[in-house]
């Protein structure tokens, strides 16, 4: 019998609708995976059979009574564990939230249920989504499935790993500052950060929210434009989000890509980058001349501010969005507290782990009185200067390449010693948040034998450019993870 | 020394949408705890604030009614700090650009009008409620959480406890005519915070300010006036300095107690709120909204002036409230002699009316009875009479009046009779008068009021009586 856990998203949807696999029979399939491998990967926080399998019944009923489902019924996917689910717990992998029960469903999920996914479960993160290697998260560390030795990235390491272990059709993560295209990048997954505004953000716990962005994590680019479609729209509780029309993404994937400019940045990809990594995303620019397209570099020399001024607004917009996680309603309490100074003191304390404390402090420094202008206010100004960058690149181009990130998979514990180090891995992602831009990071080679991502980044809604380019690339060289050895296998 | 007190209020009212700022959930006073929320208004983790037009609406309507700029561009902040009855650790409220800045409130002082500058007039949301109980401990109602408010803040205009409370009354009467709120202090909806500072008289520097937090009632502001002031005065008498700092005002005591120095004061570092888009409103919006705003007191007030001979007080009394306002005019259409009407509602209806400021009698038969005073077919004290009817009944006064007998006694001849009679009787206040004791009349007038059963037309009976003495 097939393995139905090593089809792309795209190929189990076409079976699942000519009824050749039940949606029951693809959640065991998943669910046996996730038992034979969970143990070496640990990407899940919590797993729901249960609820998995009713779902997969219900889909399976409903599709035998002839109704028309949406291409993602029946679909086993993982939630990253900061949205939140009217079922099981949503922890943010911290201590702090460790039996905290969502009253309900994100938008994101939601829209899922609607389209008939089937929840697996909620995947591993770095606590609160503050961290590029999922070393942070106060429950386990999650392991790369190309090599067990190494970290999944971050924040969204156990969507990328669940993915890349083929313990979930697709998952959704969370990206802020990189957190689903950079450990999409060192799982040899794709992911896509959405523009900002582009999928309701009602139900993600916020940790910057000009800057948060729900997307897919995905075993092809064409899976991805599948996903994206399902999750993206307009959603009234969301102020931030942006109205439009329904998109079809799928159908934007298999658009032609002859003609179109492609800019690379000197800039992401300087001193810091490893070779192996440059030489896999310039292979990718010479790869795309031979499919069309023309590349040219450019200078961007804003975006070496995009770094600081993107740890000041992240964390100062954290620290206020952390606020709430106090003792008083849910989540931990400190014990045997006498006044409610040491109660909110110990409570935070003991509740949040170093690197969310470390971000807490930052920003609530960056905003206090007398610092407001130098360091927040400073920030906004690159902001927009940022983002004059982008606009004045997309006046001439189709779309940015860069790295996703200068490094493949580093090792476990190897730069846990030193944030400011972690903080360099961001380099190529944070611009694209602080502009609000959509950018898909998909594997184009590997370094040392581990994957390597390049990222492309678009036009703000101009996320079907992105897929159209990621989609030829993929028809061209072989969708990465389909040709990759199965963990474990 | 003479010292002179300096007063600046902060306001804040509850607007009454039917939904809370930032969510759908009720905004109903004194529903059972808990009971109106959601996970918005709650804070969960992840709930996101949608602004409620409604509210925006209503404070420009406030701006509107105060003389206000309305700003086409605002936005929303951050204001941090950390307490048991705020559920995200931050206030959304507006910080450096607010909807409405620069009004006015004109009030009465004996050196003529004095028009009360106001700073700004934002828009925020309300805390949670704390209640503090022995065998429970401190519980937690969310109702209120997202309770939309405004915050009217004020120059430091004011000089005395009676411009504090007469700039609040015209406040709220401004407020009331534009409906966007009950301002019940009683209930919380209106609520007070009193900046205060002292200096010698004829100083132009400001003296350090006290904040006193949160008074509740008209009554509160102005003992918290008094108080402070002279609180201060006394301290700078003592050559003892002034701590800027935050004080509450204790109502037993009648005394203001500090809660928290300057020192620790918060840092609320306010920052935009990235989960909202910014408040832009068009010229033609704000022009819309202006016209949804009825005819405002002072502008009434005046026209009641002009058009109805009235005084500036009795105007005054008519316009406070729109509902009087409204019911004046009704009835002023129907009769001839609007003064006599004004006099009676700001004299015998305003003190028959109880606590909900229900009048049982119809503006029609208000006119109608103000008619007959001024036709002098009942005295003033028979239509006294004829009101308190109405109110246990409200119908035609003229049916009053005939089955209560009230008619005015006016015919000449009946009149002389009863005179005469009069006279006959008090020959020693007859004699008074003639030697020149107007006053001694009375005893002879009383006479025939008595006789007459207190019907008799007084101007009348006095001008016969008069001549008849001659």
């Amino acid at each position: 019998m097939r393995d139905l856990t090593r089809l792309s998203l795209t190929e189990l949807s076409a079976l699942l609708k000519k009824r050749e696999v039940s949606a029951r029979e693809t959640a065991e399939a998943y669910l046996a995976r996730m038992r034979a491998v969970e143990p070496d990967i640990k990407a899940y926080l919590s797993v729901e059979e249960a609820r998995a399998l009713a779902q997969a019944g219900e889909i399976d009923r409903r599709r035998a009574a002839g109704e028309a489902l949406s291409p993602l019924a029946g679909a086993p996917a993982a939630l990253k564990d900061n949205i939140c689910t009217a079922w099981g717990r949503t922890t943010c992998a911290s201590k702090m939230l460790y039996n905290f029960r969502s009253p309900y469903d994100a938008a994101a999920v939601e829209k899922l249920e609607s389209a008939g996914c089937v929840f697996l479960g909620k995947a591993n993160m770095d606590e609160f989504a503050m961290g590029s290697s999922t070393e942070n998260s106060s429950v386990q560390v999650t392991k790369n499935p190309r090599d067990t030795s190494r970290v999944p990235g971050g924040s969204s390491g156990g969507p990328a790993a669940a993915v890349a272990a083929d313990e979930a059709a697709f998952a959704l993560g969370s990206d802020t500052g990189g957190s689903i295209r950079q450990p999409a990048a060192f799982c040899g997954v794709v992911g896509m950060k959405p523009t900002y505004g582009r999928v309701s953000r009602y139900g993600l716990i916020a940790f910057a929210s000009s800057l948060d962005q729900i997307g897919p994590l995905t075993k092809t680019v064409e899976d991805c434009a599948l996903a994206l479609d399902a999750v993206c729209g307009y959603d009234e509780r969301d102020s931030t989000s942006v109205p439009g029309k329904k998109t079809n993404f799928a159908q934007a994937a298999k658009r032609e890509i002859a003609g179109m400019r492609l800019a690379l940045p000197a800039e992401l990809m300087g001193e810091g980058t490893a070779p192996g990594v440059r030489d896999a995303v310039l292979i990718a620019a010479k790869r795309y001349e031979a499919l069309g397209a023309a590349v040219e570099e450019v200078r961007m020399p804003t975006l070496s501010y995009a770094l600081p001024a993107y740890y000041i607004l992240s964390s100062a917009e954290a620290s206020s969005n952390l606020g709430r996680f106090d003792g008083v309603r849910y989540g931990y309490r400190a014990e045997g507290c006498d006044t409610l100074e040491e109660m909110y003191l110990r409570s935070r304390s003991e509740g949040f782990g170093p690197e969310v404390q470390r971000r807490i402090l930052l920003g609530t420094f960056a905003l206090s009185a007398g610092y407001y202008d130098a360091y927040y206010k400073k920030a906004l100004q690159v902001r927009t200067l940022i983002s004059r960058a982008f606009e004045e690149v997309f006046a001439r181009f189709d779309a940015v390449l860069s790295p996703v990130a200068p490094t493949a998979a580093y090792r476990i514990g190897e730069k846990t010693a030193d944030p400011l180090e972690m903080y360099l891995g961001d380099i190529c992602t944070v611009p694209v948040n602080i502009a609000g831009l959509p950018a898909l990071s998909l594997p184009c080679g590997e370094a040392e034998g581990l994957p390597v991502g390049m990222q492309l980044i678009g036009r703000a809604f101009d996320e079907g450019t992105l897929l159209a380019l990621g989609a030829a690339y993929e028809r061209a060289h072989g969708a990465y993870h389909l040709m990759a050895p199965a963990f474990g296998g | 020394m003479q010292y002179e007190t300096v007063i600046g209020l902060e306001i804040h009212i509850e607007l009454k949408t039917e939904s809370k700022i930032f969510c759908s959930c009720p905004t109903t006073f004194g529903a059972p705890p808990n009971t109106q929320i959601c996970p918005v208004c709650m804070g969960m983790p992840g709930a996101l604030p949608v602004l409620n037009k409604k509210v925006v609406e209503y404070a420009v309507k406030a701006g509107l009614a105060t003389h206000c700029e309305i700003a086409s561009y605002s936005k929303m902040d951050r204001k941090n700090y950390v307490y048991p009855d705020l559920p995200k650790a931050y206030q959304i409220s507006q910080y450096d650009l607010p909807l409405c800045t620069g009004g006015y409130v004109a009030i009465e002082t004996p050196e003529g009008e004095k028009r009360v500058r106001l700073t700004r007039i934002h828009i925020e949301e309300d805390a949670g409620k704390l209640t503090h109980d022995a065998a429970l401990g401190t519980l937690f109602d969310c109702n209120r959480c997202g309770v939309p408010l405004i915050e009217i803040v004020t120059e430091p205009d004011l000089r005395s406890a009676q411009e504090a409370l007469d700039f609040l009354e015209k406040l709220r009467a401004a407020i009331l005519y534009t409906g966007i709120s009950d301002c019940r202090m009683n209930e919380g909806s209106m609520r007070c915070d009193v900046n205060l500072s002292v200096r010698p008289a004829g100083s132009d520097t400001l003296g350090t300010r006290t904040e006193t937090k949160n008074l509740n009632s008209f009554q509160s502001v102005r003992r918290t006036v008094e108080y402070e002031a002279a609180r201060q005065a006394a301290a700078l008498e003592a050559g003892e300095p002034i701590a800027q700092e935050t004080r509450r005002f204790d109502q037993g005591s009648g005394r203001t107690y500090s809660m928290r120095s300057k020192e620790n004061a918060n840092d609320y570092r306010y920052f935009p709120d990235p989960d909202l888009c910014a408040v832009e409103l068009s010229q033609s919006e704000i022009r819309r909204l202006r016209g949804e705003i009825p005819q405002l007191p002072e502008e009434r007030r005046a026209g009641y002036m002009e058009r109805y001979g009235l005084s500036r007080y009795d105007a005054g009394q008519l316009t406070n409230e729109r509902e009087v306002a409204a019911y004046f005019e009704e009835a002023a259409e129907l009769t001839a002699y609007p003064k006599i009407l004004a006099n009676l509602l700001t004299g015998e209806v305003f003190r028959l009316r109880g606590q909900d400021g229900a009048v049982p009698v119809s503006p029609a038969h208000m006119a109608a009875l103000s008619t007959l005073i001024g036709e002098g077919r009942v005295n003033s004290s028979a239509g006294k009479k004829v009101l308190a009817a109405l109110w246990e009944r409200d119908e035609e006064p003229s049916a009053v009046v005939r089955r209560l007998g009230l008619e005015q006694v006016g015919d000449e001849a009946t009149l002389r009779g009863l005179l005469a009679e009069a006279v006959a009787a008090n020959p020693n206040a007859v004699a008074d008068y003639r030697a020149g004791k107007a006053s001694a009349l009375q005893a002879v007038m009383g006479h025939v009021m008595k006789a007459a059963g207190g019907r008799a037309d007084p101007v009348k009976l006095r001008a016969l009586l008069e001549e008849m003495l001659k």
